[in-house]
């Protein structure tokens, strides 16, 4: 074996791949990169990203009841809630303030794995880079409000899969509405909130 | 290898040596991390590595938190195997509390973290070859086929990098049929790219002048400092917690531990190569065999729902696994309460980079750079 061998069969490598990758498909050694902001892949659905909020029919009465299980569970306390209050200030079911501070949330999805109320989940856009961190990054309510369709054409089998849940849920209290006292208590209802 | 380097006596001129900070603004440190160099010529004579630039306080934060709220923190430690952190810190928290794992979930665990030894080593040759001035090519051939994975990850956990995929008990989400089969064509196709890469690579004249001979790291050298992972059995020393301590399910699996034989840097390198030939037969045993089943313990699948509740018992335990860069250790102590009352990591990069003074002595700086690369560190598990 005379010097230099490795080399060339080093650089025929090379050659191969830079033929390969004009010529070939991608799962065959082709370029499986795309020219990103021309063209985009699709997002896999259960990429996540930043937290957001789902309501039912009218962003005014949202899943969310306020009970602050993902504030508090939250690794980086990125989110902070505030009860609503009717005018006698008699504490309502649903936030009045919903911040989430997305400099500092780091996409674990926690929050959506914790909430007993199928409210929060993990949005796809993530091109939400802006040059003023205080007011663009610091998602109020309005910002993170997003309908359940929405929810449907991001994430179609998990939506599916929690819509059916929830069905199924509302059909058993229908069933046992003969009881009247429960009537739209969310199970588990009392048992978050303070750790 | 000399312990220590004298400066050689030179008759015709009064010399010097040269005080060098390489670092932490360095690329080839490989991030924040600073090697203060001391050098007579080109030869280094003092090397101290000074650590602590990427301190985030991960242990203190960690007592602040519920268990499971640790869970993705441990994805940043090292940042390349967010797995086989996750894994760690599981099986560590699952012996503290008593917790089985399903079957399933076991396999799941086994082949996402062959998954991460492959994305580990993938990367770690491809910044070696740019320290010694391949600059990119190889790294894009590795990075081309450990994107395929992380698409892998991304499709069952969501995340690329920053996984969060493990719970205490199992695993988060279950594996479709439809990502077993990407799994096995990507695992199909590896021997093929990694003998396409050893063509590149293993016989390179330049790859063998730079790295035989350079940065040897004796047997007992190693075993004294308790380095751990390939940079130990590149030095000959047949160690891996996979068969020592049979965790997890790889008592079944059939597969060998590559040995170095002289322990320099080229052994550190071809020892990462074969290891992936060994991560692929896992691999191909594992996704054959792997059975149906539930993937969470029905017993801790509530306190995924309500982290406080989940309250281990009294007591401290220690898990540890075989983490692509070695010995990789979660030390919890449990009062009772949901956040543990003392936590603590054995990091493997940081332990490993102990020795490097020792191994650098008498090279050139260059060779300096090549070690540090072999030794392969990442700073987010050195600092924590």
């Amino acid at each position: 074996m005379f010097f230099g061998l490795g080399v060339l069969r080093g650089l025929m490598v090379t050659l191969k791949n830079f033929v390969t990758s004009y010529f070939m498909p991608p799962d065959r050694g082709g370029l499986f990169t795309v020219e990103y902001p021309e063209k985009r892949l699709p997002v896999i659905e259960r990429f996540r990203n930043f937290p957001f909020l789902v309501y039912d029919k009218d962003p005014e009465n949202p899943r969310c009841v306020a009970c602050e299980i993902c504030a508090n569970e939250c690794p980086t306390k990125c989110i902070y809630i505030e009860k609503d209050t009717d005018p006698n200030k008699k504490p309502l079911r649903r936030p009045a303030i919903f911040d989430i501070d997305i400099t500092v949330c780091m996409n674990c999805g926690i929050c959506e794995e914790v909430c007993p109320f199928d409210s929060i989940y993990m949005d796809h856009p993530f091109e939400v880079a802006s040059s003023d961190r205080l007011e663009k990054l610091l998602f109020h309510k309005n910002d993170l409000l997003k309908s359940n369709d929405y929810f449907h054409k991001i994430r179609p089998t998990h939506a599916a899969a929690i819509d059916a849940r929830r069905r199924a849920v509302e059909e058993k209290k229908k069933s046992a509405a003969v009881k009247p006292s429960e009537t739209g208590q969310p199970p588990k209802a009392q048992n978050g909130g303070k750790p | 290898m000399p312990k220590s380097y004298t400066v050689q006596n030179t008759d015709l001129l009064d010399t010097q040596t040269l005080e060098v900070n390489f670092g932490p603004q360095h690329p080839s440190t490989h991030g924040v991390f600073r090697m203060f160099v001391e050098l007579d010529g080109e030869v280094i004579v003092t090397l101290k590595p000074v650590m602590g630039y990427l301190h985030r306080n991960h242990e203190q934060i960690a007592e602040n938190l519920t268990y499971l709220g640790i869970m993705p923190y441990t994805d940043r430690l090292d940042y390349f195997n967010a797995m086989t952190n996750n894994l760690g810190y599981a099986m560590a928290v699952e012996k503290l509390a008593g917790i089985t794992v399903p079957e399933r979930a076991q396999y799941i665990r086994v082949i996402v973290s062959e998954f991460t030894r492959l994305i580990n080593h993938l990367s770690l040759v491809g910044f070696l070859l740019n320290d010694l001035g391949a600059f990119f090519t190889p790294i894009l051939y590795a990075f081309r086929e450990r994107e395929k994975i992380l698409d892998v990850f991304e499709e069952i956990s969501g995340s690329r990098m920053m996984c969060n995929y493990l719970r205490f008990g199992g695993v988060k989400c279950d594996l479709s049929p439809a990502v077993l089969e990407t799994m096995k064509k990507i695992t199909r196709n590896f021997p093929k790219f990694l003998d396409e890469f050893e063509a590149l690579l293993s016989k390179n004249e330049i790859l063998c002048m730079r790295c035989q001979n350079v940065g040897v790291l004796p047997k007992e050298l190693a075993v004294n400092s308790s380095i751990t992972g390939p940079v130990l059995r590149a030095s000959g020393i047949n160690y891996d917690i996979r068969k020592v301590d049979r965790y997890s399910l790889y008592d079944r699996f059939r597969f060998r531990v590559p040995l170095g034989r002289k322990g320099d840097t080229y052994d550190r390198y071809y020892v990462r190569v074969l290891e992936m030939r060994e991560s692929v037969k896992i691999l191909e045993q594992a996704l054959q065999d792997i059975p149906v089943g539930e993937i969470l313990n029905p017993k801790t699948a509530p306190f995924a729902k309500a982290p406080r509740n989940f309250k281990p018992p009294v007591g401290e335990d220690y898990g540890r696994i075989e983490s692509p860069k070695g010995e990789l250790g979660y030390y919890v102590v449990s009062d009772g309460t949901p956040q543990p009352w003392r936590y603590h990591i054995r990091a493997p990069s940081f332990i490993n980079l102990t020795i490097l003074e020792d191994i650098c002595l008498g090279h050139k700086v260059a060779d300096a750079i090549i070690i540090l690369g072999s030794l392969d560190i990442v700073l987010g598990e050195v600092d924590r």
